[in-house]
């Protein structure tokens, strides 16, 4: 039987290897066929989160993807060279971020990569990107993406942490001018980088974190978690975390007869928080970029934000939330900094550096040698949702 | 710590564990008839929950119709399932079969996924969502109906197994199934009516959280963990075990939430769900010793 | 081994030969890194499922809690070198001995369980796991993992390249094949399945079924470690979501896949199952409906495994020619 099963494994492994690398080359050969009368196309990879817990975000990011390419390359490409996408899916973990972004430098050979759409993912390709020496256009909100070592060649189009916290710790000490918080965060690394933030800049605003506490992403159930929070004499609550947590937080402190504010993230700007937690989001103040209430946006970023918004629904019959609006962000920058620099490694990545005053969707974007984050917090607003609609909170 | 505080705990970990015991009777029936773990369970639960929110949303049914029809539909969703993947295999090992179902809960997910989209859905609470005061501690009408249904499930399930002829004859394949076969008992639609009752109360528990915590395609791996552990911990093939064993998870992991962190819930559940396999290597409730994996 | 009285063709170690030498020669016609990073992975799979296959076709029994000790590696190897910037070879020998004790410790108590309830207690220990590399934030940077761990180095000779990291996780994978055949041609091998046989039997003819039982999964948890180490080189992160029960199951999956107890069928299920992961990532939405069918059917038409339905197809078309005694031996012991 010895035989046998060596025999299968001496004819299997390599044909399999071989259909692998077959199936490859024909992707390529047909890409090329394709352009062929045009200049040669611009590689752009592209690791997103399509399936798994992030899948919500990574799809929106994947489909405005798409879109722009479709737009940019029917609209004759740059400079005549048409952009190449690749598009890999992470399913939400690092490990296969780690695989694809190999497959998309080593195999594809692409000039620039877009991604990831979660905090890990994007940590966990990052120093290969470096090492490869070509630019990243992160999509994530953690703080460490910009500012761990190897920060040279990522750039980010979510808005950092850091400003979604500093907006909301400026809501609660000079607009609800209240002096005690507490925080239930999700415990992924979304609600982490948050829940940690929010403590360093408590105390600088004179605020005073009176309990923390997580939920794990699957739970069903937070109301342990209020109690805790409603015995510990707090003035408003901050959640923060993706769809469903806040949703059900929302749920479970109407059942427990809280009516101290809830403060939400980021995280829960779409249409979809409101739909599922019905009654109980009505006064929920949250930070968010402007795309949610175009009307805050000045003259000519409501334009550009007002024709996304139209394109998106077009093409896909439903509304686009602000992760989509992270990769409009990124894919637009890139397409920029390329007509300018072409697929140079370096002189690319200087001229992504050089982007001044790009009307986005998440923001007005200027990065520097010193900023690969590109926003302020004014280019975030507090958002309330009433009668099931978002309304700028001033 | 006040009283009222540590009952709100109780509360809530009983409505958590209400649906771990829903899950784990559906373990148990199947464990009893075939005496695998059947891994798409969770599956079942996820099925139930969103068929319900769709023709609930989409068809605008009344809600009792919309749950009927859910429930009837991943009950012939579990039939299927038994006759094409797992009546082929019933002289495999019993690892065989849990791969088995493994394959097909990989497959269940995500064939929901590209039906349902990504994104999670709710449906409304059957009697509204007024909470109810409860010496101090409230309740919300939902969780009152999760405990009801549990309630209602165990007494019928034991009516059951002790007075109609099936029921008896399903006990009898549990304990000894050459035996049952030689009696004349057709154990192959033993199995099959497990299987299906197995969907039918998977289902059910989907169709009483969705209100409570919403559901998506991807709740069923993490509800599935839960009921099995509520049916390892209260022993295997007892349905009184799974909601001693549900009910207890529930509430161990709501209190090391109130008095620890919620970080650490799952170890501590796990820990003592350990401990008490230690002392008792067939859980709390479990009788002989038994399994082929 | 019986090995003088058989063909040369019919010998494990020639199979070993073979295997080496395609696995050694495959890098040449693969000169993209992207490839040699999954012959890595294979390589890393390999390794643990061979230790698992042992554990599940020979003692018995099935751990869901891999992913744990998988983990485990993973994390010593990356907190020593990234926060005491110790060698990662002690790294890699730091987490043998960690996982070996660690394995040692919940082995005696957990193996006196049987089925389905051993399953859940590794089951529920690796979850306990999980949960200390989310909540030890000081040393497992929770969520967000640990980011430059650095790669393996002889000397000032730095294993960098993903084809010298390979050569060494060959190297790994053929001593772990060969131990694996000697183990089971060996005391301890019969004893072993005198045990997966029948439990009491074995006990009354004097076979100490539970010290071998727990040797095996010492074992199996030691080189589920060393792959954890090996992988965090390779990657150069780790975060807790790699450390999942999914990957526990995915590892038992490949034993199954594979062919129980036959080392040859970890290796096919291993390198079988990475392959179609990574091959499958093509397919978009539809990667995991195909995988799951693909897990069913599988099962269902090969309830064996790979192995086993080859070696059946092989005793049909071979019936009426030679006959092949060792076989029914062979088939006997892996049910």
């Amino acid at each position: 039987m010895k035989k046998w099963v060596g025999m299968l494994l001496v004819l299997i492994v390599p044909l399999m290897l071989l259909g692998c690398q077959g199936s490859a080359k024909q992707e390529q050969a047909t890409s090329t066929s394709a352009t062929e009368a045009a200049k040669e196309p611009f590689k752009v990879g592209a690791i997103v989160s399509v399936t798994g817990p992030s899948a919500p975000l990574g799809e929106a990011e994947k489909k405005t993807l798409l879109l722009e390419v479709e737009k940019i390359n029917a609209a004759g490409g740059i400079d005549g060279h048409k952009i190449d996408l690749f598009i890999q899916d992470d399913q939400s973990e690092a490990k296969n971020a780690v695989l694809a972004v190999s497959k998309l430098i080593d195999e594809q050979g692409v000039i620039a990569i877009i991604g990831g759409t979660t905090t890990p993912c994007t940590m966990a390709i990052k120093d290969a990107i470096a090492k490869a020496q070509i630019p990243q256009m992160a999509m994530a909100a953690g703080i460490p993406i910009t500012k761990a070592p190897n920060n040279e060649w990522v750039f980010r189009t979510a808005q950092s942490d850091a400003i979604a916290v500093q907006k909301v710790i400026g809501y609660m000490s000079t607009g609800l001018k209240i002096k005690k918080f507490a925080i239930i965060h999700d415990a992924n690394s979304f609600g982490q980088s948050g829940a940690t933030e929010l403590q360093n800049l408590a105390p600088k605003a004179g605020l005073t974190v009176v309990k923390v506490d997580s939920y794990k992403t699957d739970d069903t159930n937070m109301s342990t978690q209020l109690t805790k929070i409603k015995g510990s004499g707090a003035e408003a609550v901050v959640v923060w975390g993706t769809n469903p947590g806040p949703a059900i937080a929302a749920k479970n402190m109407k059942e427990l007869g809280m009516t101290i504010p809830y403060i939400g993230s980021h995280g829960i700007g779409n249409k979809k928080f409101i739909e599922l937690a019905g009654n109980a989001a009505e006064g929920v103040v949250f930070p968010a970029g402007k795309v949610l209430v175009p009307s805050s946006a000045s003259g000519e970023q409501q334009t550009v934000i007002q024709a996304f918004l139209d394109d998106y629904k077009a093409k896909y019959g439903e509304p686009a939330n602000s992760f989509a609006g992270h990769a409009y962000d990124a894919i637009n920058i890139l397409t920029k900094a390329l007509e300018k620099a072409g697929s140079g490694n370096e002189k690319l990545r200087t001229a992504i550096t050089d982007t001044k005053n790009f009307n986005g969707i998440s923001g007005i974007f200027s990065y520097a040698q010193a900023d690969h984050d590109g926003l302020k917090t004014t280019d975030m607003v507090m958002v309330e949702i009433k009668n099931g609609a978002w309304q700028e909170k001033k | 710590m006040h009283l009222d505080q540590l009952l709100q705990f109780i509360i809530s970990g009983i409505t958590s564990g209400s649906i771990y015991a829903l899950i784990a009777l559906g373990f148990t029936l199947i464990y009893n008839s075939t005496q695998i773990i059947n891994f798409a369970q969770g599956e079942f639960v996820m099925l139930g929950g969103l068929f319900a929110v769709s023709l609930y949303s989409v068809t605008h049914l009344p809600l009792v119709l919309a749950i009927i029809l859910a429930i009837a539909i991943v009950t012939i969703v579990g039939v299927v399932f038994e006759r094409l993947a797992i009546r082929p295999l019933k002289d495999s090992s019993g690892i065989t079969l849990i791969i088995v179902t493994i394959g097909a809960s990989i497959l269940m997910k995500n064939v929901a996924m590209i039906f349902w989209g990504r994104d999670p859905q709710t449906m409304p609470p059957f009697t509204g969502d007024t909470p109810i005061n409860f010496f101090g501690a409230s309740i919300t009408p939902q969780s009152l109906w999760v405990i009801g249904v549990l309630i209602l499930v165990v007494i019928m399930l034991q009516l059951f197994y002790k007075r109609s002829v099936i029921g008896k004859a399903m006990k009898a394949t549990s304990i000894d199934p050459t035996a049952a076969r030689l009696m004349g008992i057709n154990t192959s639609n033993i199995v099959m009516l497990s299987f299906a009752m197995s969907a039918g109360f998977a289902s059910l528990a989907g169709i009483l959280i969705t209100p409570i915590s919403m559901t998506s395609y991807s709740v069923g791996g993490f509800l599935g963990l839960k009921g099995f552990a509520a049916a390892v911990l209260g022993g295997l093939g007892n349905p009184v075990g799974a909601v001693v064993g549900g009910i207890l998870l529930g509430v161990l992991e709501s209190v090391s939430i109130g008095f620890i962190s919620s970080g650490y819930k799952d170890a501590i559940a796990f820990l003592i769900l350990l401990l008490v396999l230690f002392i008792r290597p067939s859980g709390i409730m479990g009788s002989k010793l038994r399994g082929k994996v | 081994m019986r090995t003088n009285r058989k063909p040369v063709i019919q010998s494990n170690w020639f199979w070993v030969l073979v295997y080496g030498a395609i696995m050694a020669l495959l890098p040449l016609a693969l000169t993209n890194n992207y490839y040699i990073k999954i012959l890595i992975i294979m390589g890393i799979n390999t390794i643990i499922v061979l230790g698992l296959n042992l554990l599940m076709g020979y003692a018995g029994q099935v751990s869901l809690g891999h992913a744990a000790f998988y983990g485990i590696g993973a994390y010593a190897s990356a907190i020593l070198t990234t926060k005491y910037g110790l060698s990662p070879w002690f790294g890699i020998a730091a987490s043998v001995v960690l996982g070996g004790l660690i394995a040692y410790a919940i082995a005696v108590p957990t193996l006196r369980l049987k089925g389905h309830y051993l399953a859940m207690a590794t089951l529920g220990f690796a979850e306990i796991v999980h949960v200390l590399f989310l909540e030890l934030r000081d040393y497992t940077g929770g969520t967000d993992g640990i980011f430059g761990i650095p790669s393996i180095s002889f000397g000032s000779f730095t294993l960098e390249t993903p084809i010298k990291l390979y050569a060494l996780v060959l190297i790994i994978t053929l001593v772990a094949l060969i131990m694996a055949i000697n183990i089971i041609n060996s005391r301890v091998g019969r004893a072993l399945r005198a045990v997966h046989g029948s439990e009491v039997a074995a006990s009354a003819m004097g076979v100490d079924t539970s010290k071998y039982k727990i040797q095996v999964f010492v074992l199996s948890a030691v080189l589920a470690c060393i792959g954890g180490s090996l992988y965090a080189h390779m990657a150069g992160y780790v975060s807790p979501e790699s450390f999942t029960l999914g990957v526990s199951i995915t590892l038992v999956t490949m034993v199954v896949f594979g062919g129980m107890a036959n080392v040859w069928g970890a290796v096919i299920g291993a390198s079988m199952l990475t392959l179609l992961q990574e091959y499958l990532k093509g397919y978009d939405d539809y990667n995991f409906v195909i995988f799951g069918a693909i897990l069913v059917l599988a099962m269902v038409f090969m309830p064996k495994g790979l192995v086993g339905a080859g070696s059946k197809l092989i005793q049909i078309a071979t019936r009426r020619s030679t006959p092949i005694p060792e076989t029914a031996g062979d088939s006997s012991a892996a049910s």
